[in-house]
């Protein structure tokens, strides 16, 4: 299986050629080269994801460390060395499900510069992959920083009104913290003269070193996460995006957040992120209680479900430095839990926007009446979002809530507000859009959901209940290599 | 194996030499300039690269002129950028009407004061090749004379290094005075107990001289006005070349001749670099011209080489020589691209003149927006590898405050940089551009695919060569 990984990073990549390659024998605005272009680019996240679900079939949920390792050396002591564990592993899989859903939730809704829509996407999915995937410094900096530019273009271009807003905020928001992560690298390889993420992973700095490379690892991954109160670029950016946008944005980009906290932030910083436990469950609770509030007065649907990102992650930062394995293991599921939720929420936003233009809550009102069926998915997924038994919200909440109360009981009872606080802004939403009278008389040419777009929910519905149904389809590859987290960081501060 | 005499040594510089004078002959006498002129100067440059890749190391004329792996490596560097300079100015001149058998002597005399400042091994070889790469850069900058702002930059840069080179001088009698040779192994050997204030003092003013060549704040007044109004493909010769060339030189005084005095320098050169990147970052925020914002972006660069200088040590002049390496492949490709791109005949130099570009020329606009990138040190692009070395460099040596505060001064760039891709991407366009012209086009894009993905390839050959360099230079 060598070479499996490099292969799932860069397969989007051999698209961009195929498409580079057609544009160049093509004009760009022809019909016939956008429709060739979409197929590529759909064909390629499929297989894509074909082959990161080979991976996650061909992987050995026993062992705790790196598989389908690669390692080659570069220059300078940098390797390209790629590998995953289960704790990545499964973030290459959501990354390669949830494309081709961008993908399809496209189809009709981008109109220009479709090439150039469908190159930043892959070249996206290849750089998110990458990031899961890389086990060197510099080679993980590489991808978790190159991707601010798609993004870039793709809030840029395709976004709403106050889009070039939204774009730089986010650009300069991010580059700030990874600026400061840059930094912190370059001293961890000048301190341990490597940049292989495992041999860092053992190595253990002094204790005063760690509190500073810490705080420049935690100032990239809070604003990424993001965390109160740098979270500020988020409900911007996400409004301005475009909607397949707004998914990797929620679905993905933000999880490289926690990701990082798991991979850089507890093992090779145990004693600082001990020191710094109280400060991020302070944080994660402020995150739950007030977003949570912010979120219900938003009268903006796509605002408010960009604070219940925020809300949400805080319990993913809390469970992590929970230093439990259930915490761990619940901010894995929570992490891959929003995912899916916050994706398909979107996307349930995107379906009356695309027919409608507008996202104002209060232009909506009584929609069941015209479209059933789309009520019922909107349904399911306001239930994930709230975090209701069955679905894959609950289990990701409970989890990390009963992991932090191991660790601290304070944040776990005032945290546990934020699930009955999701349900006041997730139901309001849910009711002012999908019951009552139909007031707006625009709303009456609505209709409902099509094909197409029963295609795009069909795999998160059932992932959603999947998982909340049947967790343990996931703990048990995460297992070990969480358990393995756990165990190197309690035996490292003695807890 | 008897040593290598003083003429094969020379011999890249003797071989410029030369052809610059036949050229100015045949020039001289043929009635109507052609390009068989202009392909012998690239020519002789390519010639003078491989002599000096290939030739012999070591010392000739008394120690004044030292060939080692860092002056090699910087001599290839620089003439071959100086090579692909000379089909740019042609066919930016031919454009306009103009043509001179003079550019292309003019590109090979200050490569040839270039080559020289990379192998000065003494405080008068220094002054010269200094002069005379200047010299010429003053002309070239003055060449298009129907532009008033061409004889204004040109006449900016004249009286402002004249200014410069009196205030290098100064400092050079004052280090021959109080170390009683010019050479800088001599120099050294009279500091063994430490350098007096008599010779820190001609330092401080040795530096500040060249701080002036490579335009380091608070020495930059003339680059932004230079930068604007000299041709554009002057400017990307000039903003390249003769910045690795001053910074090797640099290097060079300072560890050969005062590396005993590594603390008193170092601050001097950390004060400059925190000063040009500050001024780089805040003062490009308020630039309309493009021109004019890389002549800041090229002020921070320079802050950013200094940082890795003042680290010293093998690593700082390594992180040094990859900075300014990489960054002269993208000043080059850069400025090449603003020679290409002409609206209706006029050359596309403010901001809003790049709104739309990406629908209007989509190669183009993916280089300009590979280098801005690349200035802005986001990954994989070949400027962070730029950064990386410098900011490794740093840190090594204890300078961590000053690394941060230089990485925190390229997020307040960033904003620029951004805005241009911003112009280019999301902005309607003011109308169709010119066909670019075919030589600067091609310039564009083989620095465009130099910065990505060229670059992670060409560092893996890059990285030893810079080393090697780098402990000649050190080595004492």
């Amino acid at each position: 299986m060598a070479g499996i990984l490099s292969l799932t990073s860069f397969a989007p990549l051999i698209g961009v050629t195929a498409i580079l390659l057609l544009r160049m024998f093509a004009k760009a605005e022809d019909a016939g080269t956008v429709t060739a272009t979409k197929w590529i680019t759909l064909l390629t996240t499929l297989v894509t994801l074909a082959l990161s679900t080979l991976l996650v079939a061909k992987f050995d949920p026993s062992q705790a460390g790196f598989q389908f390792v690669e390692d080659k050396p570069w220059f300078a002591g940098l390797h390209y060395h790629m590998g995953i564990d289960g704790i990545s592993v499964l973030f290459v899989l959501l990354t390669a499900f949830l494309l081709p859903i961008c993908i399809i939730a496209s189809w009709k809704s981008i109109e220009t510069r479709v090439v150039e829509y469908m190159i930043a996407f892959l070249v996206l999915e290849s750089l998110v992959i990458g990031v899961f995937c890389a086990l060197d410094l510099l080679v993980f900096y590489l991808f978790f920083e190159a991707q601010l530019i798609p993004m870039f273009l793709i809030i840029g271009i395709w976004g709403g009104k106050r889009r070039v807003y939204a774009a730089f905020k986010f650009f300069l928001y991010t580059l700030l913290g990874s600026v400061l992560m840059l930094a912190a690298i370059l001293a961890m390889i000048g301190i341990a003269h490597t940049s292989s993420i495992p041999e860092l992973m053992t190595y253990k700095f002094s204790a005063g070193v760690q509190t500073w490379l810490w705080l420049a690892f935690f100032a990239s991954f809070a604003v990424k996460m993001p965390m109160w109160p740098v979270h500020t670029w988020l409900p911007d950016a996400h409004v301005e995006a475009p909607t397949a946008g707004s998914v990797i944005l929620a679905g993905i980009l933000l999880k490289m957040g926690g990701y990082g906290f798991m991979r850089f932030s507890l093992p090779m910083f145990p004693h600082a992120s001990l020191q710094f436990t109280p400060l991020i469950f302070a944080l994660s609770v402020i995150a739950i209680v007030y977003t949570s509030l912010v979120a219900y007065r938003q009268t903006d649907m796509k605002k408010l479900i960009a604070y219940s990102s925020v809300a949400h992650m805080g319990f993913v930062t809390m469970g992590i430095f929970s230093g439990t394995l259930q915490g761990e293991q619940g901010a894995l599921f929570q992490m891959l839990s929003h995912g899916l939720i916050s994706g398909a929420l979107f996307l349930c936003v995107g379906v009356v926007y695309d027919r409608m233009h507008t996202r104002e809550i209060a232009f909506y009102g009584g929609v069941v009446k015209l479209m059933p069926i789309y009520a019922a998915v909107f349904m399911l997924f306001t239930m994930g979002n709230v975090g209701l038994p069955g679905t894959s919200g609950f289990v990701g909440e409970i989890l990390t809530l009963t992991g932090t109360y191991g660790a601290a009981t304070w944040p776990a009872i005032v945290g546990a507000t934020g699930m009955i606080l999701s349900a006041v802004y997730a139901l309001t939403l849910y009711r002012r859009i999908v019951f009552g009278e139909i007031t707006n008389p625009a709303l009456s040419e609505i209709t409902d959901i099509d094909g197409r777009e029963i295609l795009i929910f069909a795999p998160l519905i059932i992932g959603t209940l999947l998982l909340g149904l049947h967790p343990s389809v996931m703990f048990d590859i995460t297992n070990a290599s969480s358990q393995y987290l756990v165990d190197a960081f309690q035996a490292a501060t003695g807890r | 194996m008897t040593a290598p005499t003083a003429q094969i040594l020379s011999l890249p510089e003797l071989i410029l030499a030369f052809s610059a004078v036949a050229l100015l002959i045949w020039g001289a006498f043929q009635k109507r300039p052609s390009i068989l002129l202009s392909a012998a100067a690239v020519g002789a440059l390519i010639a003078a690269a491989i002599v000096a890749a290939t030739g012999p190391l070591g010392r000739a004329f008394d120690g004044g002129l030292i060939v080692d792996a860092g002056a090699v490596f910087s001599k290839v560097v620089i003439y071959l950028t100086s090579a692909v300079a000379i089909p740019l100015t042609d066919q930016w001149f031919k454009r306009r009407g103009v043509t001179r058998f003079e550019f292309p002597v003019l590109v090979i005399l200050a490569a040839l004061g270039m080559g020289m400042m990379v192998s000065a091994g003494d405080l008068i070889a220094l002054y010269i090749s200094i002069e005379l790469q200047s010299l010429a850069l003053y002309v070239l900058a003055a060449s298009q004379t129907d532009n008033e702002k061409s004889s204004e930059a040109g006449l900016k840069y004249f009286v402002l290094g004249a200014l410069s080179s009196g205030i290098l001088l100064y400092g050079a009698s004052l280090i021959y005075g109080f170390a009683g040779s010019t050479r800088f192994d001599l120099i050294a050997a009279s500091m063994t107990n430490g350098a007096g204030p008599g010779a820190l003092f001609g330092l401080v003013f040795l530096i500040c001289g060249i701080a002036f060549k490579v335009s380091a704040a608070p020495f930059h007044m003339w680059t932004p006005d230079v930068y604007e109004g000299a041709p554009t493909p002057i400017v990307g010769f000039f903003a390249g070349a003769p910045k690795l060339a001053a910074m090797v030189l640099l290097a060079r005084v300072l560890t050969e001749a005062f590396g005993g005095a590594v603390e008193q320098w170092r601050q001097v050169l950390v004060a400059m670099a925190l000063i040009s990147v500050g001024v780089g970052a805040f003062a490009g925020l308020a630039q309309k011209d493009l021109k004019r914002l890389w002549a800041y972006s090229s002020i921070a660069g320079i802050g950013y080489a200094l940082t890795g200088l003042a680290a010293g040590g093998v690593a700082g002049i390594q992180s040094m020589l990859m900075f300014v390496v990489l960054y002269v492949v993208d000043v080059t490709g850069f400025f090449a691209c603003l020679t290409a791109l002409t609206r209706d005949g006029k050359p596309m130099q403010t901001f809003d003149d790049f709104a739309g570009l990406a629908r209007e020329r989509p190669a183009m606009a993916i280089a300009l927006t590979f280098f801005a990138l690349s200035a802005l040190g986001l990954p994989p692009f070949s400027g962070l590898w730029a950064k990386y070395y410098v900011f490794k460099a740093a840190l090594g040596a204890g300078l961590a405050p000053i690394a941060v505060a230089a990485l925190v001064g390229s997020v307040v760039a960033a904003f620029y940089y951004l805005k241009l891709i911003k112009l280019m991407w999301f902005d309607p366009s003011p109308g169709p551009t010119d066909t670019p012209t075919r030589a600067a086009s091609l310039v564009t894009y083989a620095a465009a695919f130099f910065a990505f993905p060229g670059v992670l390839v060409a560092l893996i050959y890059l990285d030893p060569l810079a080393y090697a360099a780098a402990m000649a230079l050190t080595a004492r």
